[in-house]
């Protein structure tokens, strides 16, 4: 098969994934890990009094108004008032960088950000101070649909993405899909199997005491089945989480979310 | 010398997969079964129940509902244990601890002595079978004594 044909055909297979292929869950049964939750966890969730992640949108909000390094620029320098200059951004990511035409997510674009506008050094991936800024602009998508950008270069790390998501993986040999996609809803001792929706990322995880990023959550499941995790930051995270985007679009931004 | 030491880095790799491989009784599948035990040692019922109650051995009631009760928050992804040793013989039991995707690739049960054909394993299981032979035949002499179906009362 020709380079071209190849990338004609994996166009047509991400444009097949966007509406929906094989085992897909059902757009009309699409629920946010949320509403696998206790009441009590997600009342935490809803009440931004209570939400430990509005702690870190807060952090992140005094890293916005700050300058990073000497001689750099603030966020808010360049972009203005998060409120209107963010709203929306984080439910568009993972996007194409278009000066190096690389596929990055959130955290990626921050840290381009500060090395390319900011005079800063990239913060390190699960730094606090990453996942202040990343929940701080996520929370300006809070309640806006995850909108996936429609680009080709994506629908190629989308595609990827979801042959990572059905391929099995460690000593236990279980692929993502065949929890959260064929047994959703169901229990894992007892623990309620959601579907795994990148819909409210950085989470405060009850079980972390703390912030994460999906990445530290792919984690989570990728040695829980006994395999050798991604490196953080890895292209495969990326394109995993160029997948989970399309997967959760259209559904609500819950960031910071609260998850068990 | 320089093939030597690519000669050299191929016998290990090679050695390394023989390792793994030599860990690992051999068996002969007939049909959907393993008719041979894996040891010499008859399996061991009560190590058995041990071994499926144990979430970092067997894992069976992470996704297994079973006839074990004691142990609360068992799983609900994969058929009732109760019944089991009627449902198949302990040929069948076997063939189905030790590679349930030889059967069924699309099964998400893990293949329990099985260390080829693995995909990123993590270095603390790599070349390791989930269980050992005998815990196997342990397991398998178990889910045998388990004829009685699920009870239809006591579910939540």
């Amino acid at each position: 098969m020709s380079w071209r044909a190849r990338g004609l055909a994996l166009a047509l297979l991400g444009l097949a994934g966007a509406v929906g292929a094989r085992a897909d869950i059902p757009a009309g049964e699409r629920k946010s890990g949320a509403l696998f939750m206790s009441k009590q966890t997600q009342a935490m969730q809803a009440d931004d009094t209570a939400n430990p992640g509005m702690l870190a949108a807060a952090e992140g909000e005094g890293l916005w108004n700050a300058s990073p390094a000497p001689g750099g620029k603030s966020c808010a320098q360049c972009h203005g008032a998060a409120e209107t200059a963010m709203k929306g951004v984080a439910a568009r990511y993972p996007a194409v960088h278009e000066a190096s035409g690389r596929v990055v997510d959130l955290d990626g674009r921050i840290n381009v950000c500060r090395q390319e506008k900011q005079n800063a050094s990239p913060l390190a991936r699960e730094s606090r101070e990453l996942l202040a800024l990343s929940a701080y602009v996520g929370l300006q998508s809070r309640g806006l649909a995850v909108a996936p950008p429609d680009d080709a270069r994506l629908a190629a790390a989308r595609e990827r993405g979801r042959a990572l998501w059905e391929t099995r993986m460690g000593q236990l040999n279980f692929s993502c899909a065949q929890c959260h996609d064929d047994n959703w809803g169901k229990h894992l001792g007892s623990a309620p199997i959601p579907q795994a929706h990148a819909n409210a990322y950085p989470i405060y995880r009850l079980e972390w005491q703390g912030m994460g990023s999906l990445q530290r959550r792919l984690r989570n499941c990728m040695s829980g089945v006994r395999g050798e995790p991604f490196a953080l930051g890895s292209p495969e995270f990326i394109d995993l989480e160029a997948f989970l985007a399309a997967r959760a679009q259209g559904m609500p931004v819950e960031t910071p979310g609260v998850r068990p | 010398m320089r093939s030597a030491a690519l000669w050299g880095a191929w016998a290990a790799i090679s050695l390394t997969g023989m390792a793994a491989q030599a860990q690992l009784a051999p068996f002969e599948v007939v049909g959907d079964a393993i008719p041979k035990p894996l040891t010499d040692t008859p399996g061991d019922p009560a190590r058995g129940r041990a071994i499926v109650a144990d979430r970092q051995k067997g894992l069976c009631l992470l996704c297994h509902t079973g006839p074990i009760p004691e142990q609360r928050f068992q799983g609900d992804i994969a058929p009732d244990l109760a019944g089991a040793g009627s449902r198949w013989s302990v040929e069948q039991l076997r063939m189905r601890i030790v590679d349930g995707t030889r059967l069924n690739p699309a099964t998400p049960m893990p293949s329990y002595y099985r260390v080829e054909g693995l995909n990123r394993v993590a270095p603390a299981f790599r070349g390791a079978p989930i269980l050992d032979a005998q815990q196997v035949e342990d397991v398998v002499a178990f889910l045998a004594t388990l004829r009685d179906p699920p009870s239809q009362t006591g579910k939540p």
